[in-house]
């Protein structure tokens, strides 16, 4: 090897060094803070954790109690929220890789979705209470369910879009090369090979509804009592957590830190589940 | 889209070979167009594809070949901004009219393509899948015909025992042969194959060169193809293509030997492309 080659490796493999490293350290970096946040969730959540929390009811100041209500609240509204944005977001989803792709159209929706998916949470909250609650004159579940709905769609729309994009044009051919109609072949073929990735999605925006507190405030408000009634206000844990966390009162700081220690363990195995769902890619047959 | 019936000739095209021409052509292109955005990708194609034999396409890259086979079953149509204009006939009739059914059309004419595509579910229900669509039939009559179409795709030995299985478990010319049987399962009068073999090794390539010359006793069968000896082995007609245009067109041995063009030569004999 020339001497000029060999200095021209000697420098790459020192580049090479000093970027893996630094690179290291900026993981490092984010997930410092990351373990911080977990670890104080996990010290001070489980030492507040019992029985109690999932069958009482949110305390007064002062008394003892549990967040049954918040979580049965969070519960309900969450399902409402997917079970309204999901086949509208893979709806719209499947029209914008399958039926408007690169049609004008199409692009704008996409772009107008895009927006809808950045746009600040607080944001939708206010519209829906904008929409509903000032309308009905008052709270409800349905109405956080809804403000929800809007935070899940805009996801459930981006991953159908991009999962069924990923799908090789190969397979549209040689499905539509048997003499099928394209909605039978999105139906029966492309959504068995894009399932894995759309179920992801719709478990990454369960994910991200269950700690939503701001669209909350505005549409589901709060209730210190157990309800099933969609129509009347309902608690959730974010917003519990979020009120109790600003009280000045010991037992409430304690349920807001067992509150937080619930949702982010939900969170973390609904993201656990979907990368399972991802990695076991390989398609079971029927 | 399409020009007035006027232009359209059932009549043999004028090839540089009369042998073509001694039978009634299953599939005929007729002063074929085709424009991709504007680009033409086709210049007044015409080409027979006689009944029953294997009819080959060759040519460089971006001749055309692939695209003139894409219009036989009008997958093209699914891409904004693809048109044919011309004619293109399938016992006479013309399926590059709006008013011929499509479903119709590609049950008649099947195509497999470059990369085998398996569909994401078992091996039974790959094949099982067309048929569905098109015929009802019992299970007992579903099993014998999944089963006929292995076979006749050369795959059923090896699969018999897990039809159950994931397709996608196959190797890879494991998968083309089934995708081939799935493409047969639906009884096509033509099968259009693309490339078939150029992502396969030697050894599958040889399996699927065999069921082609299996395949040509039932069906009508045109093949682009990249490798001239296969074309050689398994055609009975050959076409040479380049630039959009069908440059020369004859009895696969004929061409070979004595090609009339200079272009042909000197592909063929590996001077371009």
């Amino acid at each position: 090897m020339s001497r000029a080659s060999e200095r021209l490796y000697r420098r790459r493999s020192l580049v090479n060094g000093f970027n893996m490293v630094a690179s290291g350290l900026c993981a490092a970096f984010g997930l410092f803070w990351l373990v911080w946040i977990l670890w104080t969730t996990l010290r001070t959540g489980l030492s507040a954790i019992s029985l109690d929390l999932f069958t009482k009811m949110t305390p007064p100041p002062g008394s003892e109690g549990g967040l049954a209500n918040a979580l049965f609240g969070s519960l309900l509204m969450s399902t409402a929220a997917i079970l309204i944005g999901t086949p509208i977001g893979v709806a719209a989803g499947t029209w914008l890789a399958e039926y408007a792709r690169k049609r004008p159209l199409g692009e704008a929706v996409r772009f107008v979705n895009d927006i809808l998916l950045s746009a600040p949470s607080i944001v939708l909250g206010l519209f829906v209470y904008t929409l509903v609650v000032a309308q009905v004159g008052h709270f409800s579940g349905w109405a956080g369910a809804l403000a929800l709905a809007l935070i899940v769609l805009p996801v459930v729309v981006r991953t159908t879009d991009e999962m069924l994009q990923l799908v090789p044009g190969t397979m549209r051919e040689a499905a539509l090369s048997l003499g099928i109609p394209q909605w039978k072949v999105t139906l029966q073929v492309l959504y068995r090979s894009a399932l894995p990735g759309i179920v992801t999605g719709i478990l990454l925006a369960l994910a991200r509804i269950s700690g939503e507190t701001a669209p909350l405030l505005f549409t589901a408000l709060n209730n210190q009592y157990w309800t099933h009634d969609m129509n009347a206000p309902m608690a959730s844990v974010p917003v519990v957590i979020f009120q109790y966390a600003m009280s000045p009162y010991e037992s409430w700081h304690a349920l807001a830190w067992a509150g937080a220690f619930v949702v982010t363990i939900f969170v973390l195995l609904l993201s656990l589940l979907s990368r399972a769902i991802l990695l076991r890619n390989k398609v079971t047959h029927d | 889209m399409i020009d007035a019936p006027a232009r359209i000739s059932v009549a043999p095209a004028a090839t540089t070979d009369a042998r073509p021409q001694a039978q009634r052509p299953k599939m005929a292109a007729r002063g074929l167009d085709f424009h991709y955005d504007g680009f033409r990708a086709l210049k007044d194609v015409s080409l027979d594809v006689a009944e029953k034999r294997v009819t080959a396409l060759i040519g460089p890259s971006g001749c055309g070949k692939s695209t003139l086979l894409r219009v036989f079953n009008r997958i093209y149509s699914i891409y904004p901004g693809q048109h044919a204009s011309g004619a293109v006939l399938l016992d006479g009739e013309n399926i590059l009219d709006p008013k011929y059914p499509l479903n119709r059309l590609r049950s008649k004419v099947g195509m497999v393509f470059q990369k085998p595509v398996p569909f994401p579910m078992s091996i039974y229900d790959n094949i099982a899948y067309g048929i569905r669509h098109h015929e009802k039939l019992s299970k007992a009559e579903m099993d014998v015909r999944v089963e006929l179409a292995l076979v006749q795709g050369a795959l059923w030995g090896e699969v018999k025992d897990k039809l159950r299985q994931s397709a996608l478990g196959l190797s890879g010319g494991q998968q083309q042969r089934l995708c081939i049987a799935r493409a047969i399962a639906l009884r096509p009068e033509v099968i259009l194959l693309d490339e078939p073999t150029s992502a396969l090794d030697p050894i599958a390539t040889g399996k699927i060169e065999q069921l082609i010359s299996e395949l040509k006793a039932h069906f009508t069968i045109a093949i682009v193809t990249h490798n001239m000896q296969q074309a050689a082995r398994c055609s009975d007609f050959t076409a040479f293509m380049y630039l959009g245009e069908l440059v020369e067109f004859g009895e696969t041995e004929r061409l070979f030997t004595k090609p009339e063009k200079k272009q042909t030569e000197d592909y063929i004999t590996g001077r371009f492309g």
